[in-house]
């Protein structure tokens, strides 16, 4: 189970890094998604997949009787989740921000903080 | 109901029964109270008003409760708080040592300075559009990365900074400044990414994310766990962080286009950051590792080093002359890291905190320099030292302690470097310090020559008289300096058995299983 | 929105929301729910009452500006961790009291600020973006 797991993570990887080499902020953002997912995917693979047993300890009991899911890679992903989310939508804001200011979403046109045709430097004092 | 009720399990092995002592609060207490006062600056959003003279007090609340920190864990050793009563591997726990104390205390002196020159930087507008709760949520992710004993939580003080400072790097709204934070948002976004992919491997191979845990398991795991790797990725998501070559331009992309307090706050806060982050994870975590990373880290500080400087005499603009200082500066961090040893680790320590210090300095400096001289590029401004001598002075200071010049405290962290370099026998990587110190005493000279000595063509020049909220951050972050390099014994001190808890960890791990823990 | 049902049944949906929100966020100690995902109805209510009555509405009727309640969550989360500091237990300890009240037994606890304090996070952060979205979406 593990290994086809690892074989996702690793498409999931190849699209994200594939997106992100764009010159196009929409790609690169849609890379940047891909990439988020692919990391919690990887997270998940590596807290090990135990299906069918969920870590609820039984009222009758005070531990469990054996053994369950590990509920901690579900706990780290959804704070990685929440944060990605939340980065998602700002940059998201931010791009459509850069379009309407910069009129370009191609990084190559993005030259406003550094000029492409700068004065030369004193040469003398 | 959650009643406690009495059971037949034993509770020691979980969660902490003793009573917990005030002066254990003071790990916890820098972030709580950053957070504290954010809120209540958010909260309080109509009055902004009151903004800053909250903000500042708080601020200097910080450095209090920082300080008390520092003279607590120098007195007791490493202390450790964990969260909830659940003791570690299960909670997560707060710990603090010499390393993360010192590097706190000056994150939150560095921010107080940030926070008096923003009275007259931040005008109404900046503050409606709430600077100064970005200002303490970017000191709660600083704090709370610094005191942090957990890998998973460090990656959220990283976010938490870092949302922070994508709130305050957009705000005026800019077109430069849109097209700064579009690059510094991607790049960071992706260098945080890589840190959580590194993360995710990290609880893989371990099935902790303890920093103790990890640094006692490590040594049992060494032969069959990919660790070599996993050290591989830390490096590049750090470095993408610290800005080191061949990771670095959206510093210099991004960092002169905010205010210019956000820039000096920037460069005196978040790149250090990742160097900390990286002496933490190499040297406390996988000193074997790094020992056989050394070469490359040395390599990629080297470049970075000269990358730098050759990028500020390149430049004509004040500040982005000063984000290439601040890249140069990460590549000596980075030679230490490489080298290793006291002489080497204690090296990057003091830079980084010197660093810390005279970068934000220099960017007050430069926002000075911009109303002083009505722009920032060094074509066109002149005359700066006849407009007003004593702040001529002070940043003629800065300039000398930037370029590792005697008596001031960049001079201190240099010699060690190089002696530490000299010590293994790697000449060469002593000698691309020195050269690099030169070529940054080449480029700040310049700065200083041509932005302030070098004279109008016939205009007269009048005196003028800097408002003492511009200039007392400045003063005080510049004497600073001049105190540490006229009397280093003292940091020299605390920053040795700093380096030393960090390579030799057992009063961490001591600290984190007082009773051995379980195994 | 012109459509005469939806705006007549919006008020009823959106308090009707509000209601289930705050079930699900004191549900939450114990049983599935919690703050977070209390929150996300409870803007989900507001969303639709803004979609039915316009942004104005919905800011006239939470009377605070989102990101005030957000701060107030943000702060109310703080201080349920640092009540700790009074009991001589670590940060963020869980701490319960149980008055009564006409003879019912309440557990309240530090646990149950917290999560309030997210839950108001939530409400006011998202709903902070979402009425912006949505006054740009009218334009």
């Amino acid at each position: 189970m593990e290994a086809w797991f690892a074989l996702l993570v690793g498409i999931f990887f190849t699209v994200a890094v594939y997106l992100m080499l764009s010159k196009f902020i929409i790609r690169v953002l849609l890379g940047v998604a891909v990439l988020g997912n692919a990391v919690n995917l990887l997270i998940f693979t590596g807290g090990r997949l135990t299906r069918g047993v969920p870590p609820v300890i039984a009222d009758s009991a005070d531990a469990l009787d054996g053994p369950a899911a590990n509920a901690l890679p579900q706990a780290l992903i959804l704070t990685a989740i929440v944060i990605s989310f939340s980065f998602f939508a700002f940059l998201l804001v931010l791009a459509w921000r850069a379009y309407e200011d910069l009129s370009t979403d191609n990084t190559d046109g993005m030259r406003v903080a550094e000029p492409v045709k700068e004065p030369m430097p004193p040469l003398g004092y | 109901m959650a009643v406690p009720t009495s059971s037949s399990v034993d509770l020691s092995a979980a969660l902490v029964l003793g009573p917990t002592t005030v002066a254990d609060w003071l790990v916890i207490l820098p972030v709580a109270w950053c957070f504290a006062i954010g809120a209540l600056l958010v909260m309080l959003r109509r009055a902004i008003g009151l903004h800053p003279i909250i903000a500042v007090a708080g601020l200097a609340g910080l450095v209090l409760i920082d300080a008390l920190l520092l003279a607590h864990v120098a007195t007791k050793g490493p202390v450790t708080m964990v969260m909830g009563r659940w003791l570690p591997p299960f909670g997560i726990a707060f710990t603090v040592d010499l390393t993360g104390a010192l590097f706190a205390l000056v994150a939150a002196i560095v921010a107080l300075a940030g926070g008096i020159f923003s009275l007259a930087d931040i005008n109404d507008s900046g503050r409606r559009y709430g600077f100064y709760p970005f200002l303490m949520l970017l000191m709660a992710g600083v704090s709370g990365a610094f005191l942090t004993g957990d890998v998973f939580n460090l990656y959220v003080w990283f976010e938490v900074l870092l949302i922070s400072s994508f709130g305050l790097l957009v705000l005026g709204s800019e077109p430069e400044q849109i097209d700064g934070t579009v690059k510094y948002g991607f790049l960071n976004l992706v260098a945080t990414t890589l840190f959580l992919v590194a993360t995710g491997y990290l609880y893989a191979v371990f099935g902790t994310l303890n920093m103790a845990d990890i640094a006692r398991k490590a040594e049992s795991l060494r032969s069959g766990a990919p660790l070599m790797t996993l050290t591989a990725l830390y490096v590049l998501a750090f470095g993408m962080k610290a800005a080191a070559f061949p990771v670095n331009f959206w510093l210099p992309a991004s960092y002169h286009t905010p205010r210019v307090v956000v820039s000096a706050l920037f460069a005196g806060l978040l790149t250090k950051v990742g160097i900390y982050a990286l002496i933490r994870v190499m040297v406390m975590l996988f000193p074997v590792e790094r020992e056989e990373l050394s070469f490359v880290m040395a390599l990629a500080g080297a470049l970075t080093m000269i990358v730098g400087v050759l990028g500020a005499l390149a430049q004509t603009d004040f500040r982005r002359i000063l984000g290439y200082l601040v890249v140069s500066g990460i590549g000596s961090m980075l030679a230490g890291i490489a080298v290793g040893g006291p002489g080497g680790i204690g090296g990057a320590i003091f830079y980084a905190l010197h660093s810390m210090l005279v970068m934000t300095g220099l960017y007050f400096a430069a926002g000075i320099a911009a109303r002083l001289g009505g722009g920032s590029s060094i074509a066109t401004v002149s005359g700066l030292y006849r407009k007003n001598v004593g702040f001529a002075a002070l940043t003629l200071m800065l300039c000398f302690a930037v370029s590792g010049l005697p008596p001031f405290s960049g001079f201190w962290p240099k010699v060690m470097l190089v002696k530490a370099a000299l010590d293994i026998g790697a000449w060469w990587l002593a000698a691309t310090l020195l050269l690099a110190g030169f070529c940054t005493v080449i480029a700040t000279g310049r700065l200083f020559l041509l932005a302030y000595w070098r004279d109008d063509a016939g205009a007269a020049v009048e005196t003028v008289r800097l408002p003492s909220t511009v200039l007392a951050p400045l003063a005080a972050l510049s004497l600073l300096t001049l105190g540490i390099g006229l009397y280093p014994e003292p940091l020299l001190a605390t920053i040795q058995s700093a380096a030393t808890g960090l390579a030799e960890p057992s009063a961490y791990l001591n600290s984190v299983f007082p009773a051995g823990g379980l195994q | 929105m012109k459509s005469v049902i939806f705006r007549t049944v919006a008020p009823f949906l959106t308090s009707l929301m509000t209601l289930f929100s705050i079930f699900v966020l004191l549900r939450g100690h114990n049983e599935p729910g919690g703050g977070f995902i209390g929150g996300l109805i409870a803007v989900s209510g507001l969303a639709i009452y803004g979609i039915a009555h316009g942004v104005e509405t919905v800011r006239h009727a939470i009377y605070f500006h989102p990101l005030a309640i957000a701060g107030a969550g943000l702060f109310a989360a703080t201080v349920a961790g640092l009540i700790s500091l009074y009991a001589h237990v670590p940060f963020m300890t869980g701490l319960w009291i149980y008055p009564s009240f006409f003879g019912v037994e309440m557990p309240l606890s530090t646990v149950m600020l917290f999560d309030t304090g997210v839950y108001l996070v939530v409400v006011g952060s998202i709903s902070s973006v979402a009425l912006s979205l949505e006054e740009r979406g009218g334009e």
